[in-house]
This record gives C-alpha cells, sequence and structure tokens, in this order.
C-alpha cells in the first residue's frame, strides 16, 4: 500500500503542478496515469507542437513544457504509479480512501485529486465483427511481452510510428511479420520507414497495402484474418496473432463509475470554492472538471490546482492556521531537503 | 461583417439540423459541431483540431468545393476508422461564404 497525503489520478500538466502547489504546503503527493510517462496529451499527443498561452511563455513546446514542470517539482519527491489505470475508489470508514489501480496497486490518502485530462488513453479498435471476442486469444492492441511471439506468425495493421517500430521488432522474433496499411504511405519517422522498406525487399516483412483487416478467422482463437483491397476479392491470411495498432483515444473510463455528478463527459465541481466535487475529499481538477464557463486551458489547470491544494490542506489540518505566503519571501523548500531561496541583498558601503 | 451561412448537419443519432454558422470567427466545421453541441463533449475535437485524433470526422454530402486535403489531414484520414471517399477531417474545414449550403454527416465515434 502507498501512503501519501493527495492522490493525483493523471499525470498531466495540471496534476505534475498540483505536487509544487501542494509542496509548498509540505503535503505529499503521489500521481496513476494509465500512459508509461509523465505529461498526459503534452507528451502523447503532442509533444513537438508548440503553446503560446502558458503566462510568460511566449512559446513552449508541449514536450518542453513537461519537462519543466517535472524539473519544478523534483524538490517534492512526487510518486509516479505509471501504466496503470485508476480503477476503484474506495471510502475507508475514517474518511480517508484508497485507489487501486487495474493492475492491483494501491495507494491511500485523505485527499484525492483527478486530474485525468479527457481520460485515460485507451487503444483504438478497428471495426471489426467479433473482434473482442478474440482479444487473448490472438488478438492484442498493445505489445507488453514480445517473446509471446517467438516463432509465430503475426499480422500488425496500422501505419504510424509504433506499427512500424513493431513491425521491425518482430522481425527478428516471429516466424513472420505482416504489415497491413490502408495507403501506400506512412507516417513515422523517417529512419522507421527506410528501414521497412529495407527489410520488405530483404523479404523479411510482408508488405499490404492499400489494403485492410476486415475480419479474423478462427475458432475461439485467432487462425486467420481477412484482408480486403478495393477492387479485390477478399484474402485470407492465416497468422497466429493480429495486432491492430491504431493509436490510442481518451476514455472516461472507470472513474465514470466512481459515484461523482458526472455532465458532458466530465466531473462536476465546486468553482466557488475550491473544486471540490460531490464526494467530499475528491477533486477534480484541468480538463476533466466542468463548471459553468469553464474553459479546458492549461493555465485554468494550474490556478484550479492551486486551490484545491489550498482546500485539501484545510481539510487534513482542520485546526491549523494558515496564510498563503509568496515563493519570492519564503523561498522553496524540498523534500529532498534542496532549498531555494532570493539572494539576500548585500549591504556595502560606497567609498 | 462576413455573412452568416446556413449548413446542414446530420449528427450521430441521425438527426439533422439546419444551423446558422458564422464565418468571421475563424472557426472550424469541428468547432461549429461543438458550438451549436451537436455532438456530445469530449467526443469531438478530442486533439483540439491538430488533425490527429479523427474524432471530427464528417462525411461530405453536397458537391461544395472543399480546400483540399493536407498532409496531417490525409495521414490522419488512412488511420481512422469509417473512411469514405467523402470523409474530411471537421477541424481542417475552415469555414468561408462559398460554403453556405453544405450539407455534412458526422461520422460515428470510435
Amino acid at each position: 500500500m502507498i501512503h501519501t497525503d493527495i492522490i493525483i489520478i493523471g499525470a498531466g500538466p495540471t496534476g505534475l503542478f498540483a505536487v509544487f502547489e501542494a509542496g509548498l504546503l509540505k503535503l505529499k503527493c503521489h500521481l496513476i496515469d494509465a500512459l508509461p510517462a509523465p505529461g498526459g496529451q503534452c507528451a502523447e499527443i503532442y509533444p513537438k507542437k508548440p503553446i503560446y498561452d502558458i503566462p510568460a511563455y511566449p512559446e513552449v513546446l508541449a514536450g518542453d513544457l513537461v519537462d519543466n514542470l517535472m524539473k519544478q517539482i523534483a524538490p517534492f519527491e512526487p510518486g509516479f504509479t505509471l501504466g496503470e489505470r485508476a480503477e476503484t475508489i474506495d471510502k475507508q470508514e475514517d474518511g480517508t480512501f484508497v485507489v487501486t489501480t487495474n493492475k492491483g496497486t494501491k495507494h491511500h490518502a485523505p485527499i484525492v485529486a483527478i486530474a485525468g485530462g479527457l481520460g485515460s488513453f485507451e487503444p483504438r479498435k478497428p471495426p471489426i465483427d467479433n473482434l473482442e471476442a478474440y482479444e487473448d486469444n490472438g488478438v492484442a492492441y498493445m505489445i507488453k511481452d514480445p517473446e509471446i511471439y517467438r516463432d509465430k506468425r503475426v499480422v500488425i495493421a496500422g501505419g504510424g510510428d509504433s506499427a512500424l517500430d513493431w513491425s521491425i521488432f518482430l522481425t527478428d522474433v516471429a516466424s513472420e511479420v505482416t504489415l497491413v496499411h490502408r495507403r501506400n504511405e506512412f507516417r513515422g519517422a523517417l529512419d522507421s520507414v527506410d528501414k521497412v522498406q529495407e527489410l520488405k525487399d530483404a523479404g523479411k516483412i510482408r508488405l499490404i497495402t492499400p489494403a485492410e483487416v476486415t475480419g479474423i478467422i478462427g475458432d475461439g482463437q485467432v487462425e486467420g484474418v481477412v484482408i480486403s483491397k478495393k477492387d479485390e476479392e477478399d484474402i485470407v491470411l492465416e497468422t497466429d496473432y493480429f495486432i491492430p495498432l491504431f493509436g490510442l483515444s481518451p476514455k472516461l473510463g472507470p472513474i465514470a463509475n466512481w459515484g461523482l455528478e458526472i455532465e458532458k463527459n466530465a466531473i462536476k465541481v465546486n468553482n466557488a470554492l475550491d473544486y471540490q466535487t460531490n464526494i467530499p475529499g475528491i477533486y477534480a481538477i484541468g480538463d476533466v472538471n466542468i463548471y459553468p464557463g469553464k474553459l479546458k486551458l492549461i493555465l485554468c489547470g494550474f490556478h484550479e490546482a492551486t486551490l484545491m491544494c489550498q482546500s485539501a490542506y484545510q481539510r487534513i489540518y482542520p485546526n491549523k492556521r494558515y496564510v498563503m505566503k509568496y515563493t519570492t519571501v519564503s523561498g522553496v523548500d524540498g523534500f529532498d531537503g534542496s532549498k531555494k531561496e532570493a539572494p539576500k541583498s548585500v549591504i556595502k558601503t560606497i567609498d | 461583417m462576413a455573412a452568416d451561412i446556413k449548413l446542414y448537419i446530420t449528427d450521430r443519432e441521425g438527426v439533422r439540423h439546419e444551423i446558422e454558422a458564422p464565418t468571421d470567427m475563424g472557426m472550424n466545421l469541428m468547432e461549429v459541431i461543438r458550438a451549436f453541441e451537436l455532438a456530445p463533449e469530449g467526443t469531438i475535437g478530442i486533439c483540439g483540431g491538430m488533425a490527429m485524433c479523427a474524432s471530427c470526422q464528417c462525411y461530405v454530402n453536397s458537391n461544395h468545393e472543399l480546400p483540399e486535403m493536407g498532409y496531417d489531414e490525409e495521414m490522419m484520414l488512412s488511420e481512422a476508422f469509417n473512411v469514405t471517399d467523402r470523409s474530411r477531417l471537421g477541424c481542417q474545414i475552415q469555414l468561408t461564404e462559398e460554403m453556405e449550403g453544405l450539407d455534412i454527416t458526422i461520422a460515428p465515434e470510435v
């Protein structure tokens, strides 16, 4: 069991900044995110794209924003549970919460802050009849352990980086690799595209383009896929595995069943006060929440995170009096023993 | 002041809406659909309009001459589902007065 002061669900910019504001109040945070790395949408969807409305940054790349936030919060030593999705929440008798992930990792804290953005990123599944019946029976949407494909026949579908990269990787593992894509062009890193070309010329990857996998054949287990080409008869290709790699799309997911008030795929909060949900002790900040006049902007998420932390402090220490301090005045005392503070003015006589 | 234009948008439930959309607000089709709440928030324009998610895919029913597809849009559509010859990404179609009477259907959510 991981114990902390605030469990933050979602390691996007809002969740990351909440660690800083909590740290100023000497509250510890632990973040949970379904993605394997922090940054949320900024890291997953558009790391190389510029953002122009972060105050005091005329222009910043989304990926750099995440890197800077990670630097800013490092002194507060946040914990991370990455690559796991927050699945259930259980309120304890003493009013604290236990959040459990899909992999069974348990987190315990008096406060939960949901900074889940648009939800957790789930693989996009192609619309193929009874595709789901073959999940874990030859159909997979991500490759966790490449060894299970050793000496097997694999069909990969998709045209992006992950489809290309895994096709390349599996040529050394699988007995047969087929890549099916709807177009002749691929949108991956140039290196990967060239490498696939090379492997195709060497006969190590079978490329079927422009084509689509439109069906699966097999008795309880994948035995083949139906491949459709425009203006041609469908063909059946025997295979042991079918791996569609069409990127990720965010879904609110299990959070929707936590008893929180939901409106327009977002969690209703009290914006007049502290961004708390209908369940006391659970807050929702950033793109995941909704209130009258809500704007899904990173800068609004930062503001919401700040007010949420003040309220969380009051909840944890109801009898402590506290006034907000400016970092310029008080400096930043890291949990790691580091101390940042404004240089003292020098007093020196001028002769 | 640029004139409003009439658009016909069939939502994912199959209901056809006639709307008056402004052409002077720099809006694209995805944004118009959101502004008029023709698809639930969180199911359209997920990437914010960067041609990176295809949640705003539409089918163009009328024969309007639309701006040509850019590279990003073409590549995204090549990975999207339920794509037809009439598919476009709403976020890549900036509204102009020439689009008066444009008729589209919002593609199913995936």
